[in-house]
């Protein structure tokens, strides 16, 4: 079975070292963050991921959830080891504290999730949806609706869940038919069928919270006659208390290819109750609030099952004897060397590393500028720094996933023939990896996201948020001593970055087809191009804490091997990137639909 | 009733155990540290007394490097009340630590004391029978289950070849074995809460001890590493080299 240690020294390497979490005292929340109740935080949820969500995993991917009469029930063990992570009170960690959070960053939000993830995704959902509709909640709901939902939604003894996508529409949701009517009490009915709802309905909380979009009738047509409504799947009576079952029922767990401790739902509604939240009409708005939070989660989702991927495939290709090195025996005492000793494996081994750390640095910088944005006193800053992540979130959502993906199925090959084998786990993360590429907005649609919207924002405001402090970094470090080895490479792929943003923008206007053709492979040139970055920064720290005499040298001369290989093996993928970026639409488009 | 608890700041029970190159100690650069796993069962048999009522405060101990204050924290989330650091950096012998802990004991005037039956770096398994000694009180070790009845205690003990009972009475020193409990993972919002617990320093000397080694650790070795065996091809093959080269027959 595989096993799991959460990566805390490279944690408090990017918080404390590259991030400088205890330079954000002023902002709330922070002041309590500092690096011993930051390590003690991580170190108390490590604990209980490791050691209580872990080993659930396989059982999960084993038995599935299971419908009876519209009643799920969740895996053996799921319900107990949600019990303890609530009673630990690690579900409130980054929440209001008017709502009984702690308060604390989300940039340690983000880590948890991750640590959560990799122990066990499916699991990790439940709680990951309710933080979405904490988030909706928290943005959109009126006093008396925060007062009675979010409370009990913080502490866990509710979920939450969204409920977007139907049977005929789930990218464009302005087909959605869900109906709302109004009634006289200033509530509405809610009628329609919701299909891959994630945590729709499961035994372990007491309530479920749902999110559900839908038209009220006589609104304009289309996105823009869309409303979000809260519909409980119990009544909740002012004081708090569960009154009667409402008329939302799952009518059916969907087969999957993974993720299968998690409840995807079809739910239907048959004149359930529901409130509206926010304004009507406006609900696109309000569920962008929780999209967005969402497509951050599924990045880290990548990321996470990567890391696991890559601990068991480390530990076994120390541990798995077979042929010798190509060098000369290494390990005499055995029948045969372990196959880490060959360059291919190592190749694949570091190719996962390089990802996942140089992505963990990504998803924390971003998860620190969410902090800025929602805390930060001047306006400019919280503005800059909102930019920053409005251009970030569908790189992280996108590349994240698709380079989790491919390094999970990396891992399983380092396994051969046993990564195939169910029991030995490696195959779990492949499937479960899948589907991150998909949900939350499939990966294209995140790359026509970031040429379609978020690149023309403001006239490229969000860009120069990212292309400003990037130039910066390189003017003052590419003659510095790391320059050659951790600057150079980021320079040469930056102009990289810079000619295909300028090709996108100037065909892209000329042709939207040409700006559609070339975004998944901008999308994934510019997101290498901000691992770089990343990676760049955490040499030149690296390289400072060796100079500076540092006692813990195999972590930071790890660092800096990882950083050039990233640089040598990852990086100059730019190049092909760019190639295909400028190639242009034209054969994409030149076949008739009948030719294909 | 006040419940002191004495924790010791190990080796990580994760951690492979290095020898250093020179034979003198095990390596402990950058090696991952965290409380001795008894001592957390200890911490824990403490906090619930304190939930059932029998106990009023609950006090821990630990003695060594500044860093020592970390284990306390551990502890103080997991419900503790309150902690003192006695600050050294020498080598703590139990024999020292049993006085350093009479110290405290003097001061505090704790209704029980719990240590764990042994820390798993040196596993000594001497500081808790040492101190009752010192301390001219009962003792029960390798404790299995423990019920406080007024000014006793019973305590189910952990012997070869199964369990005895004994009553003693109280105050008492108590060491645990590792089935009495199973430790409670600490809460987000204990561990927040535990930073702002007290957290009492001391040294040695303030407390008048003197923890001057009395033991000198000739050599640390790494145990012999496994060699390959042979087959034999029959019994009598396998009593003959057992009598002649084994030496165990």
């Amino acid at each position: 079975m595989p096993t799991y240690k959460a990566p805390l020294r490279d944690f408090r390497f990017l918080l404390n070292d590259l991030l400088n979490i205890q330079n954000y005292g002023n902002l709330p929340g922070f002041a309590e963050a500092t690096p011993d109740m930051v390590d003690a935080v991580l170190d108390g949820s490590a604990q209980l991921m490791e050691e209580v969500i872990a080993p659930l995993n396989q059982v999960g991917d084993l038995e599935g959830c299971k419908l009876d009469n519209g009643v799920v029930t969740t895996p053996t063990g799921f319900k107990a080891a949600y019990k303890t992570y609530c009673e630990g009170g690690w579900n409130g960690l980054t929440a209001d504290p008017e709502y009984g959070g702690q308060g604390l960053p989300h940039v340690l939000g983000l880590a948890m999730s991750e640590m959560m993830t990799s122990a066990n995704m499916a699991f990790g959902m439940y709680p990951g949806l309710s933080h979405g509709a904490y988030e909706a909640i928290h943005a959109w709901g009126t006093d008396e609706q925060k007062k009675l939902y979010l409370p009990r939604i913080v502490s866990g003894e509710w979920s939450g869940t969204m409920n977007l996508t139907e049977p005929h529409c789930g990218t464009d949701l302005g087909l959605l038919r869900t109906k709302a009517e109004p009634q006289a009490d200033g509530s509405y009915k809610i009628t329609g069928t919701k299909i891959f709802i994630s945590a729709g309905e499961h035994d372990l909380t007491s309530n479920i919270i749902h999110l559900v979009l839908a038209k009220v009738p006589g609104g304009p047509a289309g996105i823009k006659g869309i409303s979000l409504f809260i519909v409980p799947k119990f009544m909740v009576n002012a004081d708090g208390s569960l009154g009667a079952r409402n008329g939302v029922m799952c009518g059916s767990l969907e087969h999957k290819m993974g993720i299968h401790g998690n409840a995807t739902c079809v739910l239907n509604y048959d004149g359930a109750t529901g409130y509206l939240i926010g304004e009507k009409h406006k609900g696109m708005r309000a569920m962008f609030t929780m999209m967005n939070a969402a497509r951050l989660g599924v990045g880290m989702q990548g990321l996470a099952v990567a890391e696991i991927a890559y601990q068991n495939a480390v530990s076994y290709a120390k541990d798995r004897v077979q042929g010798r090195s190509l060098t000369g025996t290494k390990d005499a005492g055995k029948p045969a060397d372990p196959i880490i000793v060959h360059p291919d494996i190592r190749r694949m081994l570091l190719t996962i590393r390089a990802f996942t750390e140089g992505a963990r640095a990504l998803a924390l910088w971003t998860g620190i500028n969410i902090d800025l944005a929602n805390k930060h006193p001047d306006p400019a800053q919280r503005q800059a720094a909102d930019d920053l992540v409005a251009l970030l979130t569908p790189m992280v959502k996108s590349y994240l996933t698709d380079a989790g993906y491919e390094s999970a199925t990396m891992a399983q090959q380092v396994w051969g023939g046993h990564g195939y084998i169910r029991e030995n786990g490696m195959e779990q993360f492949v499937r479960d990896a899948r589907i991150a590429m998909i949900y939350e907005g499939a990966n294209g649609i995140q790359a026509l996201d970031l040429v379609g919207r978020k690149l023309p924002t403001g006239m490229g405001r969000l860009l120069r948020r990212f292309f400003h402090p990037v130039e910066q970094f390189i003017q003052e470090n590419v003659a510095g001593p790391a320059g050659k080895d951790f600057v150079m490479p980021l320079a040469k792929a930056f102009a990289r970055l810079q000619q295909a943003t300028a090709y996108v923008a100037e065909q892209g206007l000329k042709n939207p087809d040409e700006a559609g053709a070339a975004s998944s492979d901008y999308l994934r040139l510019f997101a290498l191009v901000a691992l770089g970055h990343m990676w760049a920064q955490k040499a030149l720290v690296a390289q400072a804490k060796l100079n500076d005499g540092a006692q813990d040298r195999a972590f930071y001369e790890t660092k800096l091997v990882t950083a050039r290989f990233f640089m040598e093996r990852l990086l100059p993928d730019t190049g092909s990137l760019l190639a295909k970026v400028q190639a242009g639409g034209r054969t994409m488009m030149a076949l008739d639909a009948a030719n294909f | 009733m006040k419940v002191l608890v004495a924790v010791k700041r190990v080796v990580d029970y994760n951690v492979k155990v290095r020898v250093k190159a020179d034979g003198t100690g095990v390596d402990l650069a950058n090696v991952k540290m965290s409380m001795n796993p008894f001592d957390e069962i200890g911490v824990e048999e403490a906090v619930r007394l304190k939930e059932a009522g029998k106990a009023t405060e609950v006090i821990v101990v630990s003695i060594g490097p500044a860093q020592a204050q970390e284990t306390l924290r551990t502890a103080l989330a997991m419900g503790a009340d309150r902690g003192i650091l006695i600050k050294t950096d020498a080598e703590v012998q139990p024999l020292a630590v049993a006085k350093l802990l009479k110290a405290v004991c003097d001061a505090e005037q704790p209704g029980l004391v719990i240590t764990g039956k042994q820390a798993i770096d040196d596993d000594s398994n001497q500081t808790g029978q040492m101190l009752a000694a010192l301390w001219g009180r009962p003792q029960a070790t390798f404790a299995n289950k423990l019920f406080i009845e007024g000014d006793k205690a019973k305590v189910v003990r952990e012997i070869d070849g199964g369990l005895q009972t004994v009553e003693i009475d109280l105050p008492a020193v108590l060491t645990t074995d590792l089935r009495l409990n199973e430790p409670r993972y600490a809460s987000l919002p204990n561990i927040m809460k535990a930073k702002k617990k007290p957290i009492d320093e001391k040294t040695p000397e303030s407390l008048g001890v003197d923890i001057a080694s009395r033991l000198k650790v000739l050599k640390v070795a790494e145990p012999p590493k496994r060699v390959a065996g042979v087959k034999v091809p029959d019994v009598a093959t396998l009593v003959q080299k057992l009598k002649t080269e084994a030496g165990v027959i």
